[in-house]
């Protein structure tokens, strides 16, 4: 008992935390142990660095400081929820949440409706929170699940000079056996149906370090393409496993959580030639990296603790979200004045971003990731997912942005949101009379 | 063509079986010698590989790095043994396996914080690529990773049955105080099965992490080695080869022929099932000690 | 001084089979309760009620479901999880298929379905025993994952393969707020947990304990092996099933298959072990351990934020939780239930030892 009062004096302690007045509080749930912790310490990194940089820059956005804390996940749903809890009304109230994690995600997105606070769940989470209207606080932006599943059966399209070779080819889809993993099934399936080719899904059982069935199952089949649906340790192991069975790595095409560094590198030399969608490109090419290596890290106040991470994958991923981020308060700024917002105030930022090519210029990112614009039924605002081949060192743009099929993906989310609202007995939002 | 893929499927399953075996192999020198189901074994795994990898980036040869390491995880078994064990001796099996989950939380945040949390790439020169016997492909490294696993089996099997070492590790699982009131000295005895497990967990981490890669992850592979275990029996170390064998051809068996007819993906419960089966048969495992209970 | 029994005398057998025998302990009981029900209710913060006590309250739950099936009939498992797992998507079904079914109702249901399996999966325990029988339960864990990632008719075919928990209410009030979802949480633990402490001492729980000390002799002694066995299995799965269906709905509202998974059931097992194995108490006191302890450390680890890298305070902390399981292991191997015990016995003679 004496435990709980413990947590309970410190509980109250930090919730009753002093809010500074001028200061915009931005939560970093993030996770730097266990499992996931080579991702998510540079994507965390990522973004706290330019958080960082907008401050040291800019003083801020609109001469509002940004503030933010950390609350370590251990990608874990339970303690997501904590982290949600204990950092949702701090300083003035978050702006918005990117747990970068499906699971909580989903174990949050009932209280965020309900605490009106947003969730970014850029590149992953729910297909179907495109739909802002039966999904207010929920944004999958610049590319969903489904959007991205298009997108690579599209590559491979170009891959054979056109959609209409697709036909008659025959493509697997090697997915982790989690809601995660089968989440495109639906997708895929009705790209099949439009444009003619075989496609024969197989499940890998989670974790999935072992896939030597698998493997022995896809080389009798003879496929053309394997579209590679992994997830942590089933990447490497489904790189290994192919050469083992001597299936060409170049005609593997993965989705972006198997487009890191971590994940090819995991795999030695087995990865040489394989193909993963993206959302945000590595380098430090880009003027933005190149600023904030100069401001913050010139200035000793990085977070990385290896410099050398500036400019992968995952790092630039975070800086991308925090870019998407601040955007958000900025458009927010614009609306309701230059003072500390809640979290309303940013769904509304994010759901009017528009990141276009001046924007991208102004902000040092052209060609990092795809132009975005959202609106209220739009929470995506892009659907661009370009693919990187892995040379053995590093991954290289083998494609440009390419844009999703929402001839396929707008009926299937349609069809999803319905079925939602009526479990949830709710109704949808009137886009038109927000306006 | 089709027993051609039939014996594929076969003889890769009996492949991976071995490399089951060799996680297994952990779990059993501890039960055999203290009683202890290790649920840390997965992270000395991980500490294990992380460990040489990161001394080998360090530009030490690879010799010499397989040596810093294996010191490095004699010592952690000594170290084990002085400050978890120790201070637990005749706790009931219980108590010391929640103190082992104690301990895997330990290591797993002691490997991250000293080695980084990066993931690391792993060759160890044998490339996992196919090997046509008769139009049967057999993978290089599969082969080379079964006979260490065999090695190691047979060199474990011989010690515990010819050596006095060996027979003392025995008495100790049977009875802690009557073994130390014979004279057997407890201490010793654990902090050298400890060293071994340790060595046990630095050969699986190299095999599995240059398949894995190394990472954290490779505390996975502890859920493949726990139906071999329980279908070997605990504490019998041929038992973990056979059972891994068993194991392994069977849940690939299992994936391709009963796989499509309930939609696949049955890998991670099958096992579980077929040892489940088999200890109905026999509640030891196949090569258990059978225990005679009387009132 | 203050916690004597001298002077409190027994003078009925009802007083004598009471639960809390010393009046000290019911005034402690008493307040506890009166914390629980009306104080932290009105005062406590969002995140102190939704963030840490639903959840506590819940994985307690859980915890004395396991203690039931480990802590007095002497069955480990592994599989706690899967049962949870079932009451949660058993509970999500009947809402969905029996429109207007009382969430209370579907809630029961839930944990009757989660005994059913509960008592399938226990089969096995009748021939098998100890750590052979804790893998065996792993695959009633892996199975009933895989059951619901696989098939879709339990999640109502949603394309990600989540259940969305509809809006609750139980007797006409809306369970929408942190202070209602407490309310309703800690009312079925707390009424759950005064059943199971119940059951402890009556004759099922003594031929529980009689099977758990040693299984033949309790047989000889004319147990009923299978249905004793069994029992301790269904009871212990409707516990879990219910504080599945309340992870769910309760506390996250939408949730996935992977949400109950492996490390969810060992999450539990280490509840009671920490807590103490064969008491109501241990349950709750190790799901404060397993619990709170990480966030305490988080929140800890937070001040020093500035001066030192959150990597390496964030690995400092799981080591932290591990080097304190040992050590309190070492300082009472029987659990915290055990200290507590002798903190009391302790206290009986303050401040005059001898």
């Amino acid at each position: 008992m004496n435990k709980t009062a413990v947590a309970v004096s410190l509980a109250l302690l930090t919730v009753a935390g002093v809010a500074q007045a001028a200061d915009q509080f931005i939560p970093i749930p993030s996770y730097r142990v266990g499992a996931y912790a080579s991702g998510g310490a540079k994507f965390y990194g990522g973004m706290i660095d330019y958080l960082n940089y907008v401050n040291m820059k800019e003083g801020g956005v609109g001469g509002v400081k940004l503030t933010y804390e950390e609350c370590e996940t251990e990608y874990k749903n339970d303690r997501g929820v904590e982290c949600y809890e204990r950092l949702k009304a701090k300083n003035g109230g978050a702006s918005a949440f990117n747990f970068m994690s499906t699971g909580i995600t989903y174990a949050t997105m009932d209280r965020a409706e309900k605490d009106k606070i947003p969730l970014m769940t850029m590149g992953f989470g729910r297909a179907d929170a495109q739909d802002g209207r039966a999904f207010k606080y929920v944004f999958p932006l610049i590319t969903s699940y489904w959007s991205q599943a298009t997108a690579k059966v599209q590559f491979l399209g170009q891959r054979v000079g056109g959609m209409q070779n697709l036909k008659g080819k025959k493509i697997v889809n090697l997915y982790h056996g989690s809601a995660y993993g089968k989440e495109t099934i639906p997708v895929l399936d009705a790209m099949a149906k439009k444009y003619g080719f075989e496609l024969q899904h197989v499940e890998v059982p989670a974790p999935g370090t072992e896939q030597q069935s698998q493997w022995l199952e896809i080389r009798r089949a003879r496929p053309d393409f394997v579209l590679l649906r992994s997830w942590g340790v089933m990447t490497p192991a489904a790189l290994k496993s192919a050469q083992k069975v001597g299936f060409p790595r170049e005609n593997i095409v993965a989705n972006w959580w198997g487009g890191s560094e971590e994940d090819a590198i995991a795999a030695g030399d087995a990865a040489k030639g394989y193909i993963a969608g993206s959302f945000a490109l590595d380098g430090r090419q880009f003027p933005v990296i190149q600023n904030i290596e100069k401001t913050v890290y010139g200035a000793g106040k990085g977070n990385l603790s290896d410099k050398g991470f500036i400019g992968t994958v995952n790092y630039n991923r975070g800086v991308v979200s925090g870019i998407l981020m601040v955007e958000a308060i900025r458009a927010a700024q614009k609306k309701y004045g230059a003072k500390t917002l809640n979290g309303d105030q940013i769904r509304w930022g994010m759901e009017n971003l528009n990141i276009d090519a001046k924007r991208q210029q102004e902000l040092g990112v052209t060609d990092m990731f795809p132009q975005v614009k959202t609106s209220c039924q739009n929470h995506e605002g892009s659907g661009y997912t370009r693919f990187m081949q892995w040379d053995g060192k590093d991954w290289k743009p083998v494609s440009g942005w390419i844009k999703a099929d929402t001839g396929v993906t707008l009926p299937l989310i349609k069809a999803s949101v319905d079925k939602y609202s009526q479990e949830k007995s709710m109704k949808l939002r009137d886009c038109a009379a927000e306006k | 063509m089709e027993w051609q893929f039939f014996l594929e499927v076969l003889v890769g399953g009996l492949l991976a079986g071995v490399m089951y075996s060799l996680v297994a192999l952990g779990f059993v020198l501890i039960y055999k010698a203290s009683g202890v189901f290790n649920f840390a074994q997965g992270a000395m795994v991980l500490f294990a590989a992380l460990s040489f990898v990161s001394i080998q980036a360090m530009g030490v040869p690879f010799w010499l790095a397989l040596l810093l390491t294996l010191a490095l995880m004699v010592l952690l078994g000594v170290g084990i043994e002085r400050v978890v064990l120790r201070p637990l001796v005749n706790q009931p099996p219980i108590t010391l396996f929640m103190a082992t989950i104690g301990l895997s939380f330990f290591l797993e945040g002691l490997a991250q914080m000293v080695w980084g949390t990066d993931v690391h790439g792993l060759e160890l020169g044998i490339a996992d690529e196919p090997f046509d016997v008769g139009g049967v492909f057999i993978s290089k490294f599969d082969l080379f990773a079964a006979a260490v696993g065999g090695t190691l089996v047979a060199a474990l099997a011989l010690f515990f049955s010819k050596t006095k070492l060996g027979r003392a590790l025995r008495a100790v699982a049977d009875d802690h105080q009557a073994a130390m009131s014979v004279g057997i000295p407890l201490k010793h005895i654990w902090a050298i099965v400890w060293g071994v497990a340790g060595f046990v967990a630095l050969v699986a981490g190299l095999l599995w992490g240059s398949r894995l890669g190394v990472q954290f992850a490779l505390t996975l592979v502890v859920l493949k080695a726990l139906p071999v275990l329980i279908l070997g029996g605990f504490t019998s170390v041929p038992g973990a080869i056979i059972g891994g064998l068993i194991i392994g051809a069977g849940e690939k068996l299992a994936e391709v022929y009963l796989g499509p007819f309930v939609g696949g993906g049955i890998e991670n419960w099958f096992p579980y099932m077929l040892a489940l089966l088999f200890l109905l048969v026999r509640p030891e495992g196949l090569f258990g000690e059978k225990h005679i209970e009387r009132v | 001084m203050f916690y004597r029994e001298s002077g409190q005398f027994k003078s009925s057998y009802a007083a004598d089979s009471a639960i809390l025998t010393i009046a000290q302990d019911r005034l402690f009981i008493a307040a506890l309760l009166a914390l629980a029900f009306v104080v932290l209710p009105g005062l406590g913060s969002d995140y102190l009620l939704s963030g840490i006590l639903i959840p506590f309250l819940i994985l307690s739950l859980a915890a004395l479901g396991l203690n039931i099936l480990t802590g007095y009939a002497g069955q480990l498992s592994l599989g706690s999880a899967a049962f949870m797992a079932v009451g949660a998507f058993a509970t999500y079904n009947f809402m969905l298929r029996m429109p207007g079914m009382p969430l209370l109702l579907a809630i029961f249901l839930g944990g009757l379905m989660a005994a059913l399996v509960g008592v399938a999966f226990g089969l096995p325990s009748l021939r098998i025993k100890g750590f052979y029988l804790a893998v065996a339960t792993l695959a009633a864990q892996f199975f009933i994952e895989w059951v619901f990632t696989k098939f879709g008719w339990f999640t109502n075919y949603s394309s990600s393969g989540v259940i969305s928990a509809p809006p609750m209410q139980v007797f006409g009030i809306a369970i929408d707020t942190p202070a209602s979802k407490y309310l309703l949480t800690l009312s079925i633990v707390a009424l759950m947990a005064l059943a199971a402490k119940n059951m402890a001492r009556a004759s099922i729980g003594r031929a529980w304990m009689a099977i758990r000390d040693m299984d033949v002799a309790a047989e000889v002694i004319g147990i009923p092996m299978l249905r004793t066995k069994l029992l301790a299995f269904a009871i212990s799965s409707f516990y879990c099933g219910v504080a599945g269906a309340l992870y769910a709905f309760v506390l996250l509202g939408t949730v996935d298959a992977q949400a109950f998974d492996l490390h969810r059931s060992f999450q539990v097992l280490f509840m009671i072990i920490v807590g103490g194995v064969g008491s109501i108490l241990g349950s709750f006191l190790g799901a404060a351990f397993i619990v709170l302890l990480p966030i305490c450390l988080n929140l800890l680890g937070q001040a020093f934020h500035d001066t030192i890298s959150t990597q390496f305070l964030a690995n400092l902390e799981m080591m932290l939780f591990g080097g304190l399981i040992i050590f309190f292991l070492i300082v009472e191997p029987h659990g915290l239930a055990r200290l507590w015990q002798i903190a009391k016995e302790k206290l009986r003679v303050w401040p005059f030892p001898h």
